[in-house]
């Protein structure tokens, strides 16, 4: 595998130029490569299954090889998720805000090195890659503001006709499956991550099948940010093999088939309805405004009512 | 059941107020019309197995006829009206429910066999409300949270259950029409007398033609309406395994679901508890509507220290309800709705009975005619019981046991259903931190089966998504 082809850091507010540094010069250090594994309660574990699939640039320049996971491992992923349903959703809101802050300080610290990585995965210019990693960023501080202010948006105290009180409150649903959209490869993919564990969920992200390696980097990010364990956990390998197993698995409240094209959707809708799981996807322009459609696809209201006397 | 020497009088209602026509047709584009294939089915009081009429049967050409004439309402009529118009019509509806209130009331009871006091109490007033809520709500949607100008869906496809046909009807129609969508409704097969009487009051309101229309028919009918292309939008109402059928049907298809699905809701009462309260709340939750309620509380789950103290102050309050005629106004207890409930529900109880648990039931005469069961509560239940884990759908409760407040928590959350729970303490810290761990979408602390236009209502898992009523269940209708 030729050097040229590695995803280097390049300093940001450097001049503009080729993304990856040329092959290593006479008598300079053999840069260390990276393993690009899967992220799992924490973790980062190869693939049980033993197997990697090429990760190209557009021009089919094998970047690395990812991890392929296996239904198995998609499977671990959700009981991982699931272990970390009840500390995240029941963390405090304020709590779940700053945790997710954290990630974007570290995010903006690893700018340079996702604009190339995005470089070589999507054969994007610099400057392109840059704009989207900087959108990328400031998603997931928009994001980090919601937690404690969704409750205030999508809940109400409901005036009913009786000595009641009455209120209602949004909680996350629990374990979401998301399938990230093939490119923008991190602006997509924290632009459906985000809303689900910012609401409280865990998710559970099939990364771009196409272009990995951010996912793998994001994941880093996560791991030493203070998001417990678990509450995101990232597979990469081939959409159209884990998203069935994600799509019917029983543990799954709900299921983000964004990343999924829309002629192979169906199928994945039909074994989302064995339990019932609330299914979203919406294709759109990644660098508009997000609304907060994609949080309230992953909540449920819960109203509450208490008689008033004495 | 009541005996002794303070035996009630009959207290019938009349039912002369009502006048049942022995056919009705389907209620397409503004007026009754006999369905394409001419083929019906008979309603029954299931009170007595009297027919109380025949009711076209609604085939693929009437499916396609209503939603052709819905489309074009959306489009030319209905659709294109101003909310505030809108809301003059839904006004209109709501204040005619109640004007003809004891009409409902008496129809509902006949065909569904519920009592009358229920009827005429709970569903009729409470249907009135709903029309009158959302009224309100058809001009002032730029206000509901949902983004700037929210549009409607279009066509909106509602199938409704036979528990409250009345209500369920105004559940559905009133938040699709104050939102500018046009509606196909499809009651269940065996209480479609009360919605074809709306359709009357909505013809006489002057909706535009097309606006609303009811096909009856059996689950047939409800799935030609679910598969049509014409239809942008699904809201069911009904049990778990149609509304997983109707899911995976419109997979792929872009249309928009909402599901009201079934229920196997934990009432939870602490040992601090005010025990005569929680002993109505218990019966209120369990024994209204003869169980026929997807949010019914039918498993007890009562601290052990006072368990024996509600178990005896339940069996003493069930001795007191009266099971009977619907059309009696100091009837507790109606009929069970259809053959085939009462079939499932005997099913079910010989399943609990079979596995170990303890029957009991107050002594009741049954009436001969008629489907009735008497309120039944079993004892020594475990949670891997058939009786404990299905949605029973009848008048039968399931009482389990628990120690601390953990495992109560553990034992409630312990089913693939989420629509409700139920919390009986003194003590508020208590109330809310239940409230937060119960995985349900309603949760009564202190009271039961409380039902609001205001108040949002809807599941968690396998009860379905989305909501009915409040701002929140303006979603289902919105294009936002």
């Amino acid at each position: 595998m030729p050097d040229r082809a590695r995803p280097t850091p390049t300093p940001r507010g450097r001049t503009k130029g080729p993304a990856v540094r040329p092959p290593v010069p006479d008598g300079t250090r053999v840069d260390v490569r990276k393993t690009y594994k899967l992220f799992i309660g924490g973790a980062f574990p190869r693939s049980e299954s033993g197997r990697s699939y090429p990760a190209t640039g557009p021009d089919g320049t094998v970047l690395a090889h990812a991890a392929r996971a296996s239904r198995k491992d998609a499977r671990d992923a959700v009981v991982a998720a699931r272990k970390a349903v009840p500390g995240w959703s029941g963390a405090t809101a304020y709590n779940r805000g700053q945790v997710l802050y954290r990630v974007a300080e570290l995010l903006e610290g690893r700018a340079a090195q996702f604009t190339a990585e995005c470089v070589q995965g999507e054969g994007v210019s610099w400057a392109g890659a840059e704009r989207t990693v900087t959108a990328a960023i400031d998603r997931w501080v928009w994001y980090a503001g919601w937690p404690d202010k969704v409750a205030q948006v999508a809940g109400s105290a409901n005036p009913v006709a009786g000595p009641y009180f009455n209120f209602s409150v949004p909680e996350p649903t629990g374990v979401v499956a998301v399938v990230a959209p093939a490119a923008p490869s991190l602006l997509g993919l924290v632009s459906v991550l985000a809303p689900v564990i910012a609401t409280g969920n865990a998710a559970v992200v099939v990364a771009s099948e196409a272009a990995p390696l951010p996912a793998v980097t994001l994941a880093e990010v996560l791991a030493t940010s203070d998001v417990p364990p678990g509450v995101v956990n990232i597979l990469t390998g081939y959409t159209a093999e884990l998203a069935p197993v994600l799509a019917a698995h029983m543990d799954v409240n709900a299921i983000d088939l964004t990343g999924v094209a829309a002629g192979g959707r169906a199928e994945l809708e039909r074994l989302a309805a064995r339990n019932v799981k609330r299914v979203f996807a919406a294709d759109g322009d990644w660098e508009a405004p997000p609304g907060t459609a994609r949080m309230l696809a992953f909540l449920e209201i819960k109203t509450v009512w208490h008689p008033i006397g004495i | 059941m009541a005996g002794g020497s303070w035996e009630y009088a009959p207290a019938p209602e009349a039912r002369d107020i009502v006048t049942i026509r022995r056919e009705y047709g389907l209620f397409l584009a503004g007026e009754f019309v006999p369905p394409a294939a001419g083929e019906s089915f008979t309603t029954l009081n299931p009170a007595s197995e009297e027919p109380l009429a025949q009711v076209a049967a609604a085939g693929a050409a009437d499916v396609d006829r209503a939603v052709t004439a819905a489309r074009d309402a959306f489009e030319r009529t209905w659709g294109q009206l101003p909310g505030r118009e809108r809301a003059k019509y839904l006004y209109r509806i709501a204040r005619a429910i109640a004007e003809r209130a004891r009409e409902f009331a008496v129809l509902e009871s006949l065909d569904n066999g519920k009592p009358i006091k229920e009827s005429r109490d709970v569903d009729v007033p409470l249907a009135a409300a709903h029309f009158f809520y959302h009224a309100g709500w058809a001009d002032k949607l730029e206000y509901a949270g949902y983004g700037p100008g929210p549009r409607p869906i279009g066509v909106a496809g509602q199938v409704i259950p036979w528990n409250f046909p009345l209500l369920m009807a105004a559940w559905k129609l009133a938040p699709a029409l104050a939102t500018g969508n046009t509606c196909v409704l499809k009651p269940a097969e065996t209480t479609p007398l009360t919605a074809l009487l709306l359709a009357e009051v909505i013809a006489e309101a002057g909706l535009p033609p097309g606006t609303v229309n009811v096909i009856t028919g059996d689950g047939s009918t409800g799935a030609e309406l679910v598969r049509h292309p014409g239809v942008a939008k699904i809201a069911f109402t009904g049990s778990t395994e149609v509304g997983k059928q109707i899911q995976a049907a419109i997979a792929g298809t872009g249309k928009r679901l909402t599901l009201e699905l079934g229920g196997k809701a934990a009432n939870v009462v602490f040992d601090d508890a005010p025990l005569d309260q929680a002993v109505e709340g218990i019966v209120n939750g369990i024994f209204f509507n003869q169980g026929h309620v997807c949010c019914a509380g039918s498993r007890l789950l009562i601290q052990e220290s006072v368990a024996d103290t509600v178990l005896s102050r339940l069996k003493r309050r069930l001795a007191t309800l009266r099971l009977g005629d619907p059309l009696d106004k100091n009837t507790d207890i109606g009929a069970i709705n259809s053959r085939e409930q009462l079939d499932k529900i005997t099913g079910l109880v010989a399943a609990g009975e079979a596995e170990g648990a303890q029957r009991w039931s107050p002594p009741c005469q049954l009436p001969a005619k008629g489907f009735w069961f008497p309120p039944t509560v079993f004892t020594g239940v475990s949670q891997s019981h058939r009786i404990a884990r299905e949605e029973i759908f009848g008048p039968v409760l399931s009482v389990l046991t628990f120690r601390t407040p953990e495992e109560a928590v553990a034992k409630a959350n312990n089913t693939p259903y989420g629509l409700s729970a139920g919390v009986w303490t003194e003590k508020g810290s208590r109330i809310l931190w239940m409230a937060q761990r119960l995985r349900a979408g309603v949760i009564w602390a202190n009271t039961y089966n409380r039902f609001d236009p205001a108040s949002p209502f809807g599941g968690y898992t396998e009860s379905g998504f989305g909501r009915e009523g409040g701002r929140a269940g303006l979603a289902a209708y919105l294009d936002a």
